[in-house]
């Protein structure tokens, strides 16, 4: 019997890995290593310590980069907020404009017009259908003002990923620098930050099997890129952002990504082929739409436009199944995906999409399961839809005077 | 989203049994038909509700009603709903039928008002298409 429901939103967030639980759990008692990392004067402190540079150097290993270019946030959120806004304040005698793309996460969005408010200029690039940000469009949009880049690797909404390789020559080029959120790539897309020229790159714990609540941003040495603290306080992490350093976080944080290391290969594979059985399974069916490139895309992600249903409908049919849409319906602002609509998708399609999000435990049973459920559950709303019924009887639906309210 | 179970009951037993339930059509051009469709796909919500009538002396008996709806959850719980209000009333009593109405019979929440209110929208079409004929 196969057990319900079933998580198939990794994109949001996945379960923390038993191994990394474990690892956590010493680091919390009188018994375990619970002390301060920033006590000097006791072997407790000493020993948190140890722990947290021992992370810190299974992220850099992850991100082939020098452990001393991690610095530990609350998320990536926070890292998104601390490289952009940070890299902006500190440079803004050099310039003002910063450039990023209309797909981003909304944390490199409101950072970038929470900096229009203080007088940045800012431009949103346009990704391709395909929602590829080029490296052309980048740099068309970089003028004597430019200061910052802030383009993610893997879109949180369809999985595609941006080639950072390419940008990042760009921008080093004109000496612009190049912040990267990277919150959904870790452990699905490899990242050379020996070779990659970007000089700020956000991470994340919870999205790569490890905790909510702490995350990284990596800030180059080699050339140095200087930062404006945004949280101040104790001068940890080198004054960059103070608070005292939640050993038990850290630790699963590294141990996460020490795993991810480990398993990328092989975890990436079986992935990407439950990926293609699912998409497979859906093959056949009518007025289905991928959004997204199928091939540039990160193993796990499927965002599938269901034409003529309404998402939120979708997921109540579905409702053994954990995933999300871009439904305005599911959201509390009525409007349909930014994401989807950005890559040129009709507004009705946007509402009509589902993303599954597979991870490192999804079973075939589960994806079989889904498929099923996801095809007859489809055959059923559409019995139930006017649009439909309209689509079968060959009437022009752009053509039809809709009563809006 | 968190729903109320009404609106959980009212989606399923409607995906489930829809024949059971009013789902369907009939053709828009008969004359004891009177069909509404409000709504647009690009709002992400689309009713289309009919009535078929039958003349009592004066006035005029919603004998039986049929919907299809595109949209969410609470918009299928909505239309669904309101069949059960509309069969054996007249075109009056039905015109009384508020979006409150639906509100209460499904404890919508105030972020799916809007369902209620195109519901409503749809039944005064579907008798305003209705009077044209007669």
């Amino acid at each position: 019997m196969i057990k319900l429901p079933i998580y198939l939103d990794h994109a949001s967030t996945t379960p923390v890995d038993p191994r990394v639980v474990t690892k956590m759990q010493e680091c919390l008692s009188l018994e375990g290593n619970f002390g301060n990392p920033a006590s000097r004067s006791h072997q407790f402190g000493w020993k948190a310590e140890k722990a947290v540079e021992e992370a810190r150097e299974n992220v850099a290993s992850l991100l082939n980069c020098d452990h001393r270019e991690i610095v530990w946030t609350s998320g990536a959120t926070e890292a998104d907020n601390l490289a952009i806004k940070g890299a902006a304040r500190f440079y803004r005698k050099k310039g003002n404009h910063i450039i990023t793309s209309k797909i981003e996460h909304k944390a490199v969005l409101d950072s970038c017009r929470q900096l229009e408010r203080e007088g940045f200029e800012v431009t949103y690039l346009d990704p391709k259908r395909s929602g590829i940000i080029s490296p052309e469009s980048v740099l068309n949009a970089i003028t004597e003002e430019t200061i910052l880049v802030s383009i993610m690797h893997v879109n949180n909404e369809i999985g595609v990923i941006n080639d950072i390789e390419a940008i990042g020559e760009v921008t080093r080029k004109k000496e612009v620098l190049f912040h990267v959120d990277a919150a959904q790539s870790t452990g699905k897309v490899l990242i050379d930050l020996s070779k990659l020229k970007v000089d700020l790159m956000s991470f994340s714990a919870h999205k790569t099997y490890g905790p909510k609540g702490i995350g990284a941003l990596f800030v180059r040495r080699k050339p140095r890129v200087r930062l404006e603290a945004q949280i101040h306080g104790g001068g940890h992490e080198r004054g960059i952002r103070s608070g005292t350093l939640p050993t038990h976080q850290i630790v699963g944080m590294g141990e996460a990504f020490r795993l991810a290391k480990k398993q990328m290969n092989s975890d990436n594979s079986r992935i990407r082929a439950l990926r293609d059985r699912f998409w497979q399974g859906l093959q056949g069916m009518e007025e289905i739409y991928l959004n997204g490139d199928l091939e540039r895309r990160a193993p796990g992600f499927l965002n599938v436009s269901f034409n003529f249903v309404e998402g939120e409908s979708l997921i109540m049919a579905l409702k053994d199944i954990a995933v999300s849409s871009g439904s305005a319906c599911t959201s509390a602002s009525l409007e349909p995906s930014y994401v989807l609509r950005a890559l040129g998708l009709k507004d009705e399609l946007a509402h009509s999409s589902i993303r599954f999000a597979l991870g490192r435990f999804t079973t075939e049973e589960e994806v079989d399961y889904t498929v099923n459920l996801v095809r007859e559950s489809i055959v059923q709303l559409r019995e139930l839809s006017p649009l439909w019924d309209m689509f079968k009887d060959g009437v022009d639906m752009d053509k039809v005077e809709w009563v809006s309210h | 989203m968190a729903y109320s179970k009404k609106v959980i009951d009212k989606f399923e037993k409607t995906l489930r049994e829809p024949e059971k339930n009013s789902v369907g059509r009939w053709d828009p051009s008969e004359e004891d038909v009177g069909t509404g469709m409000v709504g647009a796909p690009a709002c992400g919500d689309v009713m289309r509700l009919q009535i078929k009538c039958e003349s009592k002396g004066d006035s005029h008996i919603i004998k039986d009603v049929k919907f299809k709806t595109y949209g969410c959850g609470s918009a299928i719980a909505s239309s669904s709903e309101i069949v059960d209000m509309l069969i054996g009333k007249t075109l009056e009593e039905a015109r009384d039928i508020k979006n409150v109405d639906i509100v209460k019979a499904l404890d919508l929440p105030p972020i799916k008002i809007h369902c209620s209110v195109l519901a409503e929208d749809s039944i005064r079409q579907a008798i305003k298409d209705y009077e044209t004929k007669v």
